[in-house]
C-alpha cells in the first residue's frame, strides 16, 4: 500500500516543462492565431456584438460535438448524427404542418425522435457487440435520412409560430439564449466526464473494454446511454438550426457528423478511445468555428475552406505524432 | 424435422453460401413482381450499373483487409474524372487512352498521399482520409472553377469506351470482371497479397515476422487510389459529364457492399467471392427498386433497411458458425 502511494506520488510530480507542453495550450495558441487574423480582417469583429455574431455563426452545430466527446473517449464513433438531425426536425416540421400539433408538443416529439435514432444504434451495437459501431451508423446513417426522405420527398416544410424563431434568434441583453445553454451543457458535460464515477468508467472502457468489464463496469448500458444521449443532442441541434433557418428540408444537417467528429479530434480527443480533456473539445469547436467566420468575412470560397479545415483535421492529427513532437517527448521522458 | 435442420445447417456452413441463397429468393420475388427484371437487357442495365461499385469495391477490400477504410474514394472519383475530363477540354487531340491513363496517375497519387499520411505520419485511417476528403472535394471544386464539363467538351473516342463492347459484352463489365480476376489472383497467389491478409490478422505478428506494414500500407492505399482513378474515368466517360459533385457519398455504398459480402472491419477476413456477392446485392436493390414501383423517395431509406438486416444477419451466421465449429471439436 505505501508503495503504490509512492508509486502514484512520483508519477504527480509537477513538472513545468510537462504543463506546457500539453495539447490545450498548443489549440489556444492557434485559437489566438485565428482571433488575430479575424481581427486584421474586420476592425469591427473584437467587440461583444462582434464576437456572439460570429459566436452563433456555428453554434448550432457544436451540440453535436458534446456528446460525440463521450463516443469517442468510450472507443465508439457515430456517423449517423447528421441524418438524425435531418430525420426529427423533418418530423417535427411536418407534425406541426400537417397534423397540426401545437409547436411545443412538437419540440418534445423531435427530442423523443432523435433519442429512439440514438438508442436503435445503441441498442444494435449492444445486442449484437461484433458489429462495429462505424458500419451500424454508417447504415441507420442511410435509414435515417431515408425515412426523411421518404416523409418530405423534395418539398420543404415551413410557416411555424413566431415565437419558435426565437429560439435561436431570442436573446437575453445581447447574450443568445443558444450560447446559454451551451455553456450550461458543455459545463454539465465536462463535469459528468472528468469528476464523476461515470466519467472515470469511461475513460476505463476507452482504454481497456474487456478489462472494464472484468472490473465490474457495465460497459453495454454505458455504450447504450452514449448512444442514446448523442440522438438527443442531434435533435437539440434540430430545433436551433430549424428555428435558425424557418424552414426544413431533408437534406437539412448534411456533413455534420463529419464536422462534430473533426471538432472533437482536433481537440486532442484520441479516436482509438480513453485519450482526451474536454476543454479541449470545447476549444476547437470555437477554433473552427472563428476560422469558418473569419474565412467567410473575406469571401474565403467554400471549396478552399473544406481544404483549409481537412488540412486542419490531418496536420492537428500528425503532429504529436512527428519527429519533432516525439522530440520534445522524450527530452521531457529523459528530464524526469 | 431433422432434414430441414440439416439443410439450415448447410446453408449457414460458409457466409457466401447463405449470401447466394439471399439473392435468389431476392431476385425470385422481384421476378414475381415485374417478369422485366430476368430478361437479358436489364440485367445488362444492371450489371452495367454497378461496374463503377464493383470497381471500387475491390480496392476497398484490400484496405478493410489491413484493417483500414477509406472515406476519401467518393473525393478521389471526382477529382480524376475532373482532371481527365478538363485535359480532354483544353486539349482535344489527347488520346482516350492518355487521359484515362492520367486519371488512374491523379488517383495514385491521391491514394499514396493517404498512404503517406496514415502509414508514416500515425493518422488512424479514418480521420485522415476524412480530411482528404474535404480537400480533394475542394481541389475538384478548384481546378474546375466550380463548372462542369460538358458532354460537347469531352472527347467522343473517350464517351465511346462505355457503350462499345468486346465479345457482345460493354466494355465496362470487362473491366469490372478483368478487375475481379486480377485481385483475386493478387490477393490469394502473390506475396504482397498474402502480405496485406498477414497484416490485417495480426499486424504485431507480420511485423515480427520481417513484413514492412508501413510499405504495404501505402500500397494497399496507393491501389486504392488508382482504382478510385479508373472509376472516375469511367464515371465521365459514362455519364458524359464532369461534375464538382460526382461521386458524393459512394464511399458508404461501397463499403456497405463488402460489409454484405463479408469482409469484416477488424482485417484478415474476406473473400473477393463475398464482395462479388455484395456489389450484386446493392446493384440489385439500385436496380429492381425503380423496377417494382417503389417510389424513388423510399429507395435510401430501404436500402438502409436492408444494409442493417443483412450485418446483423451476418453476425448471426457467424454466430452459428462458431457454435457448429465448437460442437465439432467437442465431438
Amino acid at each position: 500500500m505505501a508503495q503504490t502511494k509512492r508509486i502514484i506520488a512520483a508519477e504527480k510530480v509537477f513538472s513545468w516543462k510537462k504543463f506546457f507542453l500539453q495539447w490545450e495550450w498548443f489549440l489556444i495558441l492557434v485559437f489566438i492565431l485565428v482571433n488575430v487574423m479575424n481581427m486584421i480582417i474586420s476592425r469591427y469583429y473584437l467587440s461583444a456584438s462582434g464576437l456572439l455574431t460570429a459566436t452563433s455563426s456555428f453554434l448550432e452545430k457544436a451540440f453535436i460535438a458534446l456528446p460525440m466527446v463521450f463516443v469517442l473517449i468510450i472507443g465508439d464513433i457515430d456517423i449517423s448524427v447528421g441524418s438524425t438531425v435531418a430525420l426529427s426536425s423533418v418530423i417535427m416540421a411536418e407534425s406541426y404542418n400537417k397534423l397540426g400539433i401545437p409547436m411545443g408538443v412538437c419540440i418534445v416529439i423531435c427530442l423523443l425522435v432523435g433519442t429512439l435514432c440514438g438508442f436503435i444504434n445503441g441498442f444494435i451495437l449492444t445486442k449484437f457487440t461484433e458489429l462495429f459501431p462505424m458500419i451500424v451508423t454508417l447504415g441507420t446513417m442511410i435509414l435515417y435520412r431515408g425515412i426523411a426522405v421518404m416523409i418530405l420527398e423534395d418539398q420543404a416544410s415551413k410557416n411555424f409560430p413566431d415565437w419558435f424563431s426565437n429560439i435561436f434568434w431570442g436573446k437575453i441583453g445581447s447574450v443568445p439564449y443558444m450560447l446559454i445553454v451551451f455553456i450550461v451543457f458543455a459545463a454539465v458535460f465536462g463535469i459528468v466526464l472528468h469528476k464523476t464515477t461515470f466519467g472515470r468508467r469511461m475513460y476505463a472502457i476507452g482504454s481497456n473494454r474487456t478489462a472494464s468489464k472484468y472490473a465490474g463496469i457495465e460497459v453495454q448500458k454505458i455504450r447504450l446511454l452514449v448512444y442514446t444521449l448523442t440522438g438527443l443532442f442531434a435533435a437539440v441541434t434540430a430545433i436551433f438550426l430549424t428555428s435558425r433557418m424557418g424552414s426544413t428540408r431533408p437534406n437539412i444537417g448534411e456533413g455534420y457528423e463529419l464536422e462534430a467528429i473533426s471538432m472533437v479530434v482536433l481537440g486532442g480527443v484520441s479516436t482509438a478511445g480513453g485519450k482526451g480533456r474536454f476543454v479541449g473539445a470545447v476549444i476547437a469547436i470555437f477554433i473552427i468555428g472563428f476560422l469558418r467566420y473569419g474565412l467567410g468575412l473575406i469571401n474565403t470560397k467554400s471549396e478552399a475552406m473544406l481544404i483549409i479545415i481537412g488540412s486542419l483535421l490531418i496536420v492537428a492529427v500528425m503532429f504529436p505524432n512527428l519527429k519533432l513532437g516525439s522530440l520534445i517527448r522524450r527530452k521531457t521522458k529523459s528530464h524526469k | 424435422m431433422e432434414k430441414i435442420k440439416s439443410i439450415a445447417k448447410s446453408l449457414t456452413k460458409s457466409r457466401e453460401i447463405s449470401l447466394v441463397f439471399v439473392l435468389i429468393i431476392l431476385c425470385a420475388a422481384i421476378q414475381l413482381k415485374n417478369n422485366q427484371f430476368l430478361s437479358f437487357a436489364n440485367i445488362n442495365d444492371l450489371l452495367v450499373n454497378a461496374t463503377i461499385m464493383c470497381v471500387l469495391a475491390v480496392g476497398m477490400m484490400s484496405v478493410l483487409l489491413i484493417g483500414g477504410i477509406d472515406i476519401s474514394i467518393g473525393s478521389t472519383l471526382a477529382l480524376t474524372g475532373m482532371v481527365a475530363a478538363l485535359i480532354m477540354r483544353d486539349f482535344p487531340q489527347t488520346p482516350a487512352i492518355v487521359s484515362a491513363l492520367i486519371s488512374i496517375g491523379v488517383g495514385i497519387i491521391c491514394g499514396l498521399v493517404n498512404g503517406l499520411v496514415i502509414a508514416k505520419g500515425g493518422v488512424i485511417p479514418i480521420i485522415a482520409t476524412m480530411g482528404f476528403m474535404n480537400i480533394f472535394r475542394g481541389a475538384t471544386y478548384i481546378v474546375s472553377k466550380s463548372q462542369w464539363v460538358h458532354k460537347e467538351q469531352i472527347t467522343p473516342a473517350f464517351q465511346d469506351f462505355t457503350l462499345n463492347s468486346t465479345f457482345g459484352i460493354n466494355n465496362m463489365i470487362v473491366v469490372a470482371a478483368v478487375c475481379f480476376a486480377v485481385f483475386a489472383y493478387f490477393l490469394k497467389f502473390t506475396r504482397t497479397g498474402r502480405k496485406i491478409y498477414a497484416v490485417g490478422s495480426n499486424a504485431e505478428a507480420a511485423q515480427v515476422s520481417g513484413i514492412n506494414i508501413s510499405r504495404i500500407k501505402i500500397i494497399v492505399y496507393s491501389i486504392m487510389g488508382g482504382l478510385s482513378g479508373l472509376a472516375g474515368a469511367l464515371w465521365v466517360s459514362k455519364y458524359a459529364s464532369a461534375q464538382g459533385d460526382s461521386g458524393k457519398g459512394i464511399e458508404m455504398d461501397i463499403i456497405a457492399a463488402c460489409v454484405i459480402g463479408g469482409v469484416s472491419l477488424n482485417g484478415g477476413k474476406g473473400t473477393m467471392l463475398g464482395v462479388v456477392l455484395g456489389c450484386l446485392t446493392l446493384g440489385i436493390l439500385n436496380n429492381a427498386l425503380p423496377l417494382i414501383n417503389v417510389s424513388s423517395f423510399w429507395q435510401d431509406a430501404i436500402k438502409g433497411l436492408i444494409i442493417i438486416t443483412a450485418i446483423i444477419l451476418n453476425v448471426l451466421t457467424q454466430r452459428t458458425l462458431d457454435k457448429n465449429n465448437l460442437k465439432r471439436r467437442e465431438l
